[in-house]
């Protein structure tokens, strides 16, 4: 691991970690201001880019970027409308298994109209190639871009929510939506607000990760199992929570694959060998790239055992 | 249709027929069902119900909403197929017949070791942690090679055991001695997790369910309480794992994968948590999606999916209680009234249906072979997918069947809103039988 | 125990004079602060096995604050809490209940979807012994089904048998509260406004049932509804802001100058 190694994947992983944060954050405040883990948060995540490829396709990447979260946000206000506020009387089991189902349902639509192979979502071309170089490893521009719209969209959120009415009727409504209530907002609306805010913000995310990376059927799964630890171990409810939690996963995911050292290897470095025949052979000849995938559950799991409030938490759910 | 609350009683039939009629049943099936499919299709519905009554101690019974419920079966059905092969290998001497036992039994060790952090929490939490759980084995599972067989999984042989009891040719090779080893293992667990739900344990649970803080104050440990559930529940789990190592012959990554996890919740959704029964028909509908439907058209996930919504949004108590909502209002005699709205609701449905089934499938046909053959048939008659005949029908269909449902649906809720308050002013004025 | 043996063994403990039994509840400079308020401030209390004691106040007060310290609900920031002489300061609320101490809760706190029969015999589960077993047939446990059959006699509830809690009315589910709360037969019993929303009718008939089931019991309850008070309480303490300003016999009370000042207003004429 070369210094300049050390240093572009900390930027990667950091990339990597402020695209989780678009993610999370949408999520993080649909479940703070309504209670419910929107399970198909993930589903809007692959939709953005399904339509971010579709319309590109028609009207090129840019006017996609601005179109498609809207498209996502809209559909994601529809689906609060007449799904979620039907099914939220019944308490959040019901409400937890209709995000369920619907991410479900979005997955296989998404294969019935675009099929099942990873579809070609390139690059446009202002976004290809290298922002800088050191010595041989290169830093991509797309990777920056993500890093840009990120912060763009975290300064926008923290405008919205602080200078702009709905934003303060938002905050309140996030830890007393009965008296918010009871002054004569129009709650229902703020939800559907909100909810249809954080599908767009997903879309978002979508629409570059869906060009930086793959777009395929099953980047939703995967991207969904990301996020829910993301937003656990930052404490489900908790922005700042959810940005520090973000980055931390980035950071690791991105680092450890990029090392391959294993226990094994490390005691003999200091003189112990390590043979198959050595009892749990199977775990120490494990390279931290290896164990990579499972490091982020791994964590989660710890937190929920140890600390189920998460880093910054104020609810447990 | 109701507000949510249980408003009626269960039907009082006799026990001895129900379970003697099951147990007639699951033996006359296959002598009924000859073809080798109808066979494997049974099998599979055995290892399932006993998984999705195992779940639903967890759900329906406990209240405990679990995402990683196949780390359980999936794990106890890698230790059934590695005690198969030890047994072929002639290094273990052990009935294969008592092969799920052995799946049941790791089950529910790891429902021990896995169970005690897990239910330090409950409701999203613990789901979380669940879902934690499972990715986690899930991604260990390809760490691991030498136990987990690395993407092809580990693969055995059910007839390893020789002779079963010695009777020449009984050796689980055949679909059909399968079937009845899973049937009997069906059937023996079924009684069992029956027997727990009168047990004082299966009542705490439900208390825990419906009253979590206040279990607490007639002396149980609620924590305890969901630990010794799900031990007992990881146990019939890896049963159903073992079941399904003999009936497949291979395990993989697949069967500890959130995929199965989300199948058995669909599936004991689905029939229902509020009875006993539930599962067991939640079950049958889900293998009848998975395994039957699949054959017929590829989209069977989109259909499952979007039945499995409705039944969130509109009947959250499973076909079973639509089923015992209907038998109740049979037996205060008023189901005559309900039978033209029934039709109705019914022949406008299916249109609506057709409709919906012909916009996927053709939709599906015109992205999946973009260069074949543009003509699909649709119960048995031809549709040109480019045609525009046909898509101004799947339209006609969708319209006038979606106007026509919204019509009768509402003249079907008016009728049968009506016969419930009859039935609440009857309740109220005779309040010991209601 | 008649009413004058009640208030000797009061007046006895109060002296320090222990005899035989050790106080029911003692509370020594408990203190319950949630982030900087501190709710409860300091509260000593002493109350007899037998006795039966209610907690007034205004809304606020910290009564009920008091009642999920005691039983475990949340622990205290300092202070102690005796139950029947042992340490009980701390302690998860199933322990409190097994060494004798049962409450009910303001809001209604039933099992919904269990019928009224099978709510009361899980109250009885643990205190027959039978724990976390899963292998012995409900149906066949006798002693659980006389006691729960009992309790539900006792009650009122015997026709409502085989309905589901959720259906009951408000009063009756008050009464099930009650009968939970009473059914594991411990010596200890808690009731937090026992006759909140009832109306003079229902009122009445939940005094006689709860002085009936509390024979001879320690029985601590808090309550605005004055005329209850006056009618069940051998002694009474009034809470404010956190703190006990006075605690004695209903007359005392009546009479005490800092508790109509601070509370009791025109209910000391009507009463």
């Amino acid at each position: 691991m070369t210094p300049e190694l050390a240093l572009i994947s900390a930027l990667n992983g950091i990339s990597y970690g402020l695209l989780l944060f678009m993610l999370a954050s949408g999520l993080t405040l649909i479940f703070s201001m309504m209670g419910v883990l929107n399970f198909a948060h993930a589903s809007f995540y692959m939709l953005g880019a399904y339509f971010g490829y579709q319309i590109a396709k028609w009207i090129g990447f840019w006017p996609a970027l601005v179109v498609a979260p809207l498209l996502a946000g809209a559909l994601g206000a529809l689906v609060e409308r007449f799904g979620l506020r039907r099914v939220h009387k019944w308490g959040h089991v019901p409400e937890l298994l209709f995000t369920f189902g619907l991410s479900f349902i979005i997955v296989e639509l998404v294969q019935v109209i675009w099929g099942r192979p990873p579809v070609p979502n390139d690059l446009p071309p202002e976004l290809q190639g290298h922002l800088f170089t050191i010595y041989t490893t290169t830093f991509p521009i797309s990777r920056g871009f993500i890093m840009l719209v990120a912060v763009l969209m975290m300064v926008a959120l923290w405008l919205v929510l602080t200078r702009t009415r709905i934003g303060l009727v938002i905050q309140a409504a996030l830890t007393h939506p009965d008296q918010v209530e009871a002054l004569g907002h129009n709650v229902r609306r703020v939800f559907m607000l909100v909810f249809g805010g954080g599908c767009a913000l997903a879309g978002l995310a979508g629409v570059i990760g869906g060009v930086v990376f793959v777009t395929e059927p099953s980047m939703a799964a995967v991207a969904g199992a990301i996020i829910f630890v993301v937003i656990v171990v930052g404490g489900m409810g908790s922005l700042a929570g959810a940005f520090v939690a973000s980055i931390l996963i980035g950071v690791i995911q991105t680092f450890g694959l990029a090392l391959d050292y294993s226990l094994a290897g490390i005691l003999r470095g200091i003189g112990v060998e390590v043979t198959p025949s050595t009892f749990g052979y199977a775990v120490w000849k494990l390279t931290i790239a290896q164990v990579a995938p499972v490091l982020p559950f791994l964590l989660l799991v710890l937190i929920l055992i140890v600390r189920p409030r998460g880093l910054m938490g104020t609810r447990e759910g | 249709m109701n507000d949510g609350s249980l408003s009626y009683r269960p039907i009082n039939l006799g026990r001895w027929i129900i379970w003697g009629g099951t147990l007639v049943l699951f033996i006359v099936l296959p002598l009924i069902f000859k073809q080798g499919f109808a066979r494997t299709l049974l099998a599979q519905m055995g290892i399932l119900i006993i998984f999705a009554l195992s779940y639903n101690m967890l759900l329906g019974q406990t209240g405990m909403l679990s995402f990683g419920h196949a780390v359980y079966s999936g794990l106890g059905a890698y230790f059934a197929i590695h005690t198969l092969n030890l047994i072929g290998a002639h290094q273990v001497v052990f009935p294969v017949s008592l092969v799920p036992l052995v799946g049941a039994v790791f089950g529910m060790v790891f429902g021990v070791v896995f169970g005690y952090p897990t239910t330090q929490k409950s409701g999203t939490p613990f789901a979380m942690i669940t879902l934690g759980i499972g990715e986690l084995v899930f991604a260990c599972s390809l760490m691991f090679p030498g136990f987990f067989g690395g993407e092809g999984g580990i693969s055995g042989n059910r007839t390893v055991g020789g002779n079963f009891l010695g009777i020449k040719g009984l050796n689980f090779g055949p679909d059909v001695q399968v079937y009845y080893l899973i049937a009997f293992w069906c059937f023996v667990s079924m009684i069992a997790m029956y027997a727990w739900t009168q047990t004082p344990l299966g009542r705490i649970a439900n208390a825990v369910r419906d009253n979590p803080e206040r279990v607490e104050f007639i002396g149980y440990n609620t924590q305890r309480v969901r630990w010794l559930v799900l031990i007992l529940s990881s146990f019939f789990a890896g049963l159903a794992g073992g079941l399904s190592a003999i009936n497949f012959e291979i395990v993989t990554a697949e069967n500890v994968s959130a995929l199965r996890s989300g199948g058995v919740l669909l599936a004991a959704f689905i029939g229902g948590m509020l009875f006993f029964f539930g599962p067991i028909v939640g079950a049958v509908v889900f293998s009848f999606f998975a395994i039957a439907l699949s054959d017929i058209t590829k989209a069977w996930q989109l259909y499952l999916g979007a039945f499995f919504v409705l039944l969130v949004m509109y009947a959250p108590g499973g076909l079973s209680s639509l089923i015992l909502m209907n038998l109740r209002v049979m037996s205060f005699g008023k189901m005559k009234r309900l039978r033209d709205p029934y039709l109705g609701v019914a022949l406008a449905g299916l249109t609506l249906l057709v409709g919906v089934v012909l916009l996927i499938e053709l939709t599906y046909h015109l992205t999946l072979e973009a260069g074949g053959a543009s003509t699909i048939t649709m119960f048995g008659f031809p549709l040109d997918a480019h045609g525009r005949e046909t898509w101004t029908f799947v339209i006609a269909m969708l319209a006038g069947g979606g106007l026509a449902f919204e019509y009768m649906r509402r003249r079907f809720k008016q009728e049968w809103d009506a016969i419930h308050v009859e039935i609440e002013d009857w309740a109220r004025e005779n309040p010991e039988q209601a | 125990m008649s009413q004058d043996n009640r208030s000797v063994t009061s007046a006895l403990s109060e002296a320090g004079i222990s005899g035989a039994n050790a106080a029911a509840l003692e509370l020594k400079d408990l203190r319950k602060s949630f982030g900087k308020t501190e709710i409860i401030r300091g509260v000593t209390l002493s109350i007899a096995q037998g006795e039966r004691h209610a907690l007034i106040g205004p809304n606020g007060a910290g009564k009920s604050t008091l009642f999920n310290l005691i039983s475990g609900r949340f622990p205290p920031s300092s202070g102690s809490i005796r139950l029947l002489g042992s340490e009980v300061t701390g302690r998860r609320p199933f322990e409190i209940n097994r060494m004798g101490l049962a409450r009910s809760f303001q809001i209604t706190n039933i099992f919904q979807r269990l019928s009224v029969f099978e709510n009361l015999r899980c109250a009885v589960l643990w205190s027959l012994g039978y724990k976390y077993s899963f292998w012995r047939n409900l149906n066949k446990l006798s002693d659980a089904r006389e006691r729960a059959e009992e309790v539900l006699r006792r009650i009122g509830l015997k026709r409502r048998r085989n309905i589901a809690a959720g259906l009951l009315t408000y009063a009756e589910q008050r009464a099930l509260e009650i009968g939970i709360t009473i059914a594991g037969g411990a010596s200890v019993i808690l009731l937090d406004e026992p006759t909140a929303g009832m109306s003079r009718g229902e009122t009445a008939s939940a005094v006689a049932l709860i002085r009936e089931v509390t024979q001879g019991k320690t029985l601590i309850m808090v309550e605005h509804d004055m005329g209850v008070v006056f009618d069940l309480a051998d002694r009474i303490s009034v809470v404010v802001y956190g703190e006990i300003i006075a605690s004695g016999p209903p007359a005392q009370i009546r009479a005490n100058a800092k508790v109509k000042e601070a509370y009791l207003g025109h209910h000391a004429e009507a009463a």
